[in-house]
């Protein structure tokens, strides 16, 4: 009987070997694709598994991470401040993914990234547990403050920039959410996420960056830049060949004006006052094609990333004269986010040179090593310095004499240039229209701040009061004393 | 003299008993676990486990006793069988409280019975008895031919055992599976015992009938065929295996019994004719079940494409798919015991699907390790059947190791989608009294014939030749 026992223990030792061959077909042909399967929780288990690093500012953490006792996602992201900071941070959420910074430095938070391979490595051999690393950001706690709190209950959004570096020190955006509360996956995180889904405020939408609005009048000063810079104008105080009523080019449409004295006026006292026949004309004289020159090198028809993406702002190229003109009072098809007004304003404070706008400082390891510092770059040249001066002396001639009044500093050694804007929209401008301000402060050492806020729809306020100066103003104001107060 | 060279030869025979080789190599197979148990209690709580004194302590009097019995009793057994059980039963526990220690498991259970009870505690009283079964096999049976005389005894207890989960009330209903019995508050795979039981009886009937069923044959297109009536037996037990596979909906069961008697005959007539014959029946009895019973086909839905039926909310697909993602994110190292998420399959993750925690927390690596253990346990059966010096012996180790290689091939194979998942478990690893008890039994059963085998050969009597000349002597 042995031969044929002989035989059956081959045939055993072949179903063995079958087995280990369909083991490695399993564990490691088809390893990657099953251990990265898309329903496979194992990936995002190992996501929450370790407390996520935080973003950082003014060196402490606007986030944490807290163990919610939950047996599947261990780590919940939580925030401080979380309505204030959401534009910055954006959410990580166990059920939504994330947005925003949570999202970009995914990999940093997470500790996964590839740079952090040998923190990785080192940690597992002295044993300790796998940690996130930080992001730290530019932003300016006392800053972003006040311009959360400046905005309140009305709907809007603010920006402010250090012009010399580019560095973004606000970005507020109201209504705004508190993203501590989709953190989870929860029936409660779930509930919540609708309401927010539902909610036709769009509280999840980031104004600063990811809205354009009808600049109006505020983007008067890239018309005055455009002029000057082609030197349709020369002197600022000369006064401009502008008839009152200005009949808009291809049109039997007179210009409207709001203000009085409008006719002939300089371009100094154009802007104080706000003229939209001098810069409609200026406009037209410039051209279609220069305007759009000097916008795009204001970063205008393109997507900026802050290195979070944020929607074009939008100066028509294809548009007619008539378009045009209206165009370079900041109506018509002119649209622009609220980075792009603070970018103008920056630019302009920073004598004409155009520093790109970021929002993170630095990546850190676990261990706080450094892991990437972002320096300053500059982005271009919209204006020389000259022209760059120029236009500084007359939006500090708008605060200090004109519609800009409300955000004057009065602080010794400070200088506040600014420009009004009261953009309308809708059908036959039937909706309220948009308070715009752009302002900056400069001191002998150069510009430490521009800021562009913008309020919306303000229930509450009588139509007439809505106006550039009077709501979104005191805003600006309040946001450029606080990142002086906090430079010392 | 001739009778000083006989005893020097007789002296020459005797085969080194190996028991110092088998103590030695029980020390690893206690250390092992013990070992592992600390990995698990660290790598969860970050601190030694409470219990790991305790832990090392009864594996290691468990497998103290056993060796002991042994050493008395099978003097000349073979020296790896009791080691490697001792290790796979001992990692078995190990994983199975690596679970019990799953928060995810816990809260499964609270939120579906209210309750939580680990099962590790459960599966050590288990081995113990299984041990004790162990025992009681090597002091009972002095003799395995004894079993010989139950022959036909044992075709009806097999066959009760077989059929008791189809009894109504007694036989419930373990996710499609009819594989078990719950008698006084325990749940009994009957079909454990009925392996071991089945095997004694195909061991005694075809040792009667072997040279029937060998000879009496027509010759056709090169095979031996059999005469119709000597296709009695093998076409019961075909009938007995479908009925299996169509009413307790398991094919891991119906191959298995199948199969070993396949194995038993072909070993028994030394004519490839059955084998043929067997393959076909099989082929045949697989795909007529599987083209007439709903249930046995969305068992094999599930495990030819796992992943598309799993988006249809077919719950033993996603099942499979929890299975194989288990493998796949162990990759080859593993994630290490305790630090993998074996315990998202959920249902049955400490006993049907134990493999999957080993294929994650230990690997490739630890899956091929593991797989070539009970490869060896195989080996080693065979090893005792070769050397076996009964026709009867020879047959039931042939048959248990067999049933036992058949059966790692199922589970291990339905777990990882080789084949159709099958509710039989793994041997030793598997949480589950039946399997635990059964498989010491079996273990017992081939150390009694491998002690018989390798036993020395009694001193010739001495010869009458012998006698008779010493009488003349003066």
């Amino acid at each position: 009987m042995n031969k044929p026992l002989r035989r059956v223990a081959i045939f055993c030792g072949l179903l063995v070997l079958a087995l280990l061959v369909r083991d490695n077909w399993i564990q490691f042909v088809r390893a990657d694709e099953l251990s990265t399967h898309a329903t496979n929780r194992r990936v995002q288990i190992e996501r929450y598994a370790n407390e996520r690093g935080n973003i950082i500012v003014d060196g402490k953490p606007i986030t944490g991470s807290v163990d919610s006792k939950d047996e599947y996602y261990k780590y919940k992201r939580t925030y401080v401040d979380g309505p204030m900071w959401a534009p910055v941070t954006g959410f990580a959420s166990q059920a939504y993914d994330a947005t925003q910074i949570e999202k970009i430095e995914d990999g940093i938070l997470t500790g996964n990234d590839d740079r952090l391979f040998f923190d990785r490595t080192l940690a597992m051999f002295t044993g300790e547990k796998k940690k996130g690393g930080d992001v730290v950001t530019t932003l300016n706690g006392a800053a972003q403050k006040a311009a959360f709190e400046g905005l309140g209950k009305k709907t809007g959004a603010v920006v402010a920039i250090e012009p010399k570096t580019g560095k973004i020190l606000a970005m507020a955006s109201t209504p705004s959410y508190d993203p501590s509360s989709i953190a989870g996956y929860s029936r409660a995180d779930e509930k919540a996420w609708i309401a927010l889904e539902k909610d036709k405020n769009k509280p999840k939408l980031n104004r600063a960056l990811r809205e354009i609005y009808p600049p109006g009048s505020v983007f008067k000063v890239v018309t005055a830049a455009a002029a000057l810079e082609n030197r349709k104008v020369t002197d600022i105080n000369a006064p401009t060949k502008t008839p009152e009523p200005y009949i808009l080019p291809l049109s039997t449409v007179p210009m409207k004006n709001h203000a009085q004295g409008c006719e002939n006026a300089s371009l100094n006292r154009a802007l104080e006052v706000s003229c939209n026949s001098v810069f409609a004309k200026l406009g037209d004289e410039v051209g279609r094609d220069k305007m759009v020159e000097m916008a795009e090198k204001f970063g205008f028809n393109a997507e900026q990333y802050v290195p979070v993406r944020s929607a074009a702002s939008v100066y028509d190229k294809k548009m007619d004269r008539g378009g045009n003109a209206q165009s370079s009072i900041g109506q018509f098809n002119t649209a622009t986010t609220p980075l792009q007004m603070a970018m103008v304003t920056a630019a302009i404070a920073n004598d004409g040179k155009l520093m790109k706008p970021y929002m993170i400082d630095e990546l850190r390891a676990p261990n706080v090593d450094l892991v990437k510092k972002n320096e300053p770059e500059e982005m271009s040249r919209p204006v020389s310095q000259e022209t760059a001066q120029q236009l500084q002396q007359m939006m500090e001639n708008v605060v200090s004499n004109g519609t800009g009044g409300n955000a004057d500093l009065k602080m010794d050694g400070v200088k506040v240039g600014g420009k009004t804007g009261t953009a309308q929209h809708g059908e036959k401008n039937a909706k309220r229209p948009y308070a715009w301000f752009i302002s900056y402060a400069k001191t002998s050492e150069g510009s430490p701040v521009a800021v562009a806020v913008i309020v919306e729809d303000s229930a509450g306020t009588s139509r007439e009061d809505i106006s550039g100066g009077g709501l979104a103003a005191p805003i600006a104001k309040a946001v450029m004393k606080a990142v002086l107060k906090t430079r010392g | 003299m001739s009778v000083v060279t006989n005893t020097t030869t007789i002296g020459a025979i005797e085969a080194p008993s190996r028991r110092n080789t088998e103590l030695a190599l029980l020390a690893f197979a206690v250390v092992i676990p013990v070992f592992a148990y600390l990995n698990v209690g660290l790598a969860i709580d970050g601190k030694v486990p409470a219990g790991m004194l305790g832990y090392g302590l009864g594996l290691a009097l468990l497998a103290g006793v056993a060796h002991l019995v042994v050493r008395k009793w099978a003097p000349y057994a073979d020296p790896l069988l009791l080691p490697l059980a001792t290790l796979l039963n001992g990692m078995g526990l190990v994983l199975i409280w690596r679970l019990d220690q799953s928060p995810r498991l816990i809260a499964t259970s609270m939120r579906r019975y209210g309750s939580f009870s680990p099962d590790a505690p459960s599966q050590m009283m288990y081995s113990a008895i299984g041990i004790a079964m162990f025992v009681g096999v090597l002091l009972l049976l002095k003799d395995h031919r004894v079993l010989q005389r139950y022959t036909y005894i044992s075709m009806a207890v097999s066959l009760v055992l077989l059929l008791l989960p189809l009894v109504p009330g007694l036989g419930m209903d373990s996710f499609g599976a009819k594989i078990w019995i719950r008698v006084a508050g325990f749940s009994i795979q009957p079909g454990e015992f009925a392996k071991i039981v089945l095997a004694v009886f195909f061991s005694g009937y075809l040792m009667v009938k072997r040279d029937a069923l060998a000879l009496a044959s027509r010759r056709f297109m090169g095979l031996y065929l059999p005469r119709g009536r000597d296709l009695g037996p093998i076409l019961t037990i075909w009938a007995v295996s479908l009925l299996i596979l169509v009413f307790e909906n398991d094919l891991g069961t119906s191959l298995l019994f199948f199969g070993m008697f396949v194995i038993m005959l072909y070993v028994a007539t030394e004519r490839t004719s059955w084998i043929v014959m067997g393959l076909l029946m099989s082929v045949a009895g697989a795909v007529g079940v599987a083209s007439f019973a709903g249930h046995v086909q969305a068992r094999v839905d599930a495990w030819a494409d796992p992943f598309s039926c799993a988006t249809e909310g077919v719950a033993a697909c996603q099942q499979m798919t929890q299975v194989l993602m288990s493998f796949g994110s162990g990759g080859i190292l593993g994630t290490g015991l305790g630090q993998g998420n074996s315990d998202l399959i959920g249902f049955a993750a400490n006993s049907d699907f134990i493999f999957a925690t080993v294929g994650e927390e230990l690997g490739l690596t630890g899956v091929m390790v593991f797989l070539l253990f009970y490869g060896l346990i195989v080996e080693r059966g065979i090893r005792t059947a070769l050397a076996a010096r009964d026709p009867f012996g020879k047959l039931l180790a042939m048959g248990l190791s067999g049933a036992f290689a058949l059966q790692i091939f199922v589970v291990a194979g339905g777990v990882m989608g080789l084949i159709p998942l099958t509710g039989m478990t793994m041997p030793f690893l598997a949480y589950g009294g039946s399997s635990v008890i059964a498989n010491w039994a079996l273990i017992g059963i081939l150390i009694r014939i491998s002690d018989t085998a390798r036993r020395p050969a009694p001193a010739p009597a001495p010869s009458p030749d012998a006698e008779m000349t010493q009488v003349v002597r003066p």
